[in-house]
């Protein structure tokens, strides 16, 4: 698939998002914007995913629970699950609930939301899948502010003891956390020398760059015997001006003003938005 | 003979290393202490230490169950079921993932340690969460068949264990069944109802009873969630009080769960025997069960005084 159809599926995920989140009037847009391109490739370039049930599938798990959107959106872009369900995120009765559930939905590989959890839920796929000799792998998105969080660097440490080539850990490293930029609210810096002396092998990356993204993910295959984390640099509320790089724009709606404003500037670019827009 | 249920625990994983190629065991280096160590003896590879880390032996457990494997986690009751609540609480039970949590060192029986090693609040905390069962041996047979029992059945299960040998209450023909109190002694005048080493305590209880002139029916709850309902309103018809005895906070634990059954079904006089909430101190175990009352003799004291109610 080129880069341009990408960006299309891209847009599309965008729109939903916001369509999502302004009809629930409550929800995490900053932190799923950001992630888009990194989810696009992951499902579109490097996960082996036919469906969301066929046991030789790669694994995904959003540790960074809150981005639930940008996963709904992509589950939908897939086909994986329905788009009629857009107006229905965080209502109640609803599949698409305020963090992913795996017992509601179909291609969520684990229920997550509360921070820090998902490294090893991901490591536990993982050495499952080497004590059984499969070619799976397994993928985490981790947000910046959730490596605050102690239990990621246990799980950081289980990974390389146990030399798990397997999975790859993506950061979406938008520098901004709920009460703040990264570093006024707990300093995360050097992410890439913490990472590599728990012995990882660590990537940066444009997180908005298919490009880029294309030429991590290829690195990351030529590393053998240990865990790797690709380091995307992103840009908060990405896509939609009044949100960009804003911390207050973490867990927001947008007003009906707000969100005319951001499905404008986001176009019809090969639309293939259904169920969304204000009459959707 | 006198056994500790962890021992029992090691031996029931051993065999469980045979007979089942999908269990794993994980360990948060202690698997000397919680018998993992003999899982580990016959099938090196499918046994993961994950360090010092107990959140994370919780959520990796997780994942290698989400890929097909049935993992058994084990620590300390204290760190297993306190330090990773909150993991066991969102990551396992609220998908109702098919993870056992096999924790060791539960009670004051822990000893020496002190108060900061001896969970009495574990049982509270466990059977709060939706989705989980909850048990508590009273023997090594019975600690050996629910290991096995629970390897079996498909959801996240808390096996409570206990650091002291502890004398036999069963026979070999014993069968345990899932989620089902098990009547040991009958009697009219009063039900006694136990947990774990307070089992033995409640026989000894109810020969001293006996002589006495009171008959003590005895009833041994293993399985504290989903507790046997059934069996606990018929004693409470049949005998009009009940005592309940756990090594455990006598907040939350099997007396707080035996008084919800009756006071939602057939409310009697109760009196619970346990630690009346405040934290336990180093020493042995013999002694600390006795200064913290956790005995046959108070188990009797609590009776006269609930037939008089």
């Amino acid at each position: 698939m080129k880069y341009d159809e990408l960006k299309v599926i891209a847009n599309s995920m965008r729109k939903n998002i916001l369509t999502m989140i302004y009809k629930a009037k409550s929800g995490h847009p900053g932190g799923s914007l950001s992630a888009v391109e990194i989810m696009v490739y992951l499902y579109y370039k490097e996960m082996k995913i036919d469906s969301p049930t066929d046991e030789n599938r790669d694994r995904f798990v959003l540790s960074k629970g809150h981005g639930a959107p940008v996963l709904y959106a992509v589950l939908m872009e897939k086909g994986f699950i329905s788009k009629d369900l857009i107006p229905t995120l965080r209502q109640i009765d609803s599949k698409l609930q305020g963090h992913p559930d795996m017992k509601k939905l179909p291609g969520v590989e684990a229920s997550t939301g509360s921070l820090g959890q998902g490294l090893s839920i991901a490591n536990g796929m993982a050495l499952a899948f080497k004590l059984d000799k499969k070619p799976n792998r397994v993928f985490a998105l981790l947000g910046d502010g959730e490596i605050n969080e102690g239990m990621i660097w246990e799980a950081a440490m289980l990974a390389s003891h146990y030399n798990l080539d397997n999975l790859t850990a993506v950061l979406d490293h938008n520098g901004l956390q709920i009460d703040g930029k990264n570093e006024d609210v707990m300093t995360i810096e050097p992410i890439d020398k913490k990472f590599e002396a728990f012995g990882w092998h660590v990537i940066k990356a444009e997180g908005h760059s298919f490009e880029s993204l294309e030429k991590a993910f290829e690195e990351r295959k030529t590393i053998k015997g240990k865990p790797a984390i690709i380091i995307a640099d992103t840009i908060k509320g990405k896509g939609c001006s009044f949100m960009e790089n804003q911390a207050s724009w973490h867990g927001k709606a947008p007003n009906e003003g707000e969100f005319c404003k951001a499905m404008e500037e986001m176009g019809d670019i090969g639309d293939k938005t259904e169920g969304g827009g204000l009459n959707g | 003979m006198a056994k500790a249920t962890r021992e029992a625990y090691g031996e029931a994983l051993k065999k469980l290393a045979a007979s089942n190629p999908d269990i794993v065991v994980l360990d948060a280096d202690l698997s000397g202490s919680t018998k993992t160590a003999e899982f580990k003896k016959v099938s090196p590879e499918r046994f993961f230490n994950v360090g010092i880390a107990e959140q994370n032996l919780i959520g990796t457990a997780a994942g290698l169950s989400l890929a097909g494997k049935i993992p058994f986690a084990s620590s300390f009751a204290m760190f297993a079921a306190g330090r990773a609540f909150e993991i066991i609480r969102n990551t396992v039970a609220y998908p109702a993932l098919n993870v056992k949590i096999a924790a060791t060192h539960a009670g004051l029986t822990v000893g020496e340690d002190g108060g900061s090693h001896q969970a009495v609040e574990d049982i509270s905390l466990m059977r709060t969460i939706p989705n989980m069962v909850v048990i508590n041996p009273a023997d090594s047979r019975e600690a050996e068949q629910a290991v096995l029992k629970a390897a079996e059945y498909v959801g996240p299960v808390y096996i409570r264990l206990g650091r002291m040998a502890v004398e036999d209450v069963y026979t070999d023909s014993y069968v345990f069944e899932w989620g089902k109190g098990v009547l040991l002694r009958d009697g009219k005048d009063v039900s006694i109802i136990a947990m774990g080493l307070m089992v033995q305590e409640a026989l000894k209880a109810h020969e001293i009873l006996k002589e006495e002139g009171i008959n003590a029916k005895v009833i041994n709850i293993h399985t504290i969630k989903p507790i046997d309902r059934n069996l606990i309103i018929s004693a409470a018809k049949e005998t009009k009080a009940i005592v309940t005895a756990e090594e455990h906070s006598i907040i939350g634990g099997l007396g707080s769960a035996v008084l919800e059954v009756l006071s939602d079904e057939y409310p009697v006089p109760l009196k619970r025997v346990g630690i009346l909430d405040t934290f336990g101190e180093s020493g042995k175990p013999k002694d600390l069960l006795e200064k913290y009352r956790l005995t046959a003799d108070e188990i009797v004291r609590q009776v006269k005084e609930v037939i008089k109610l």
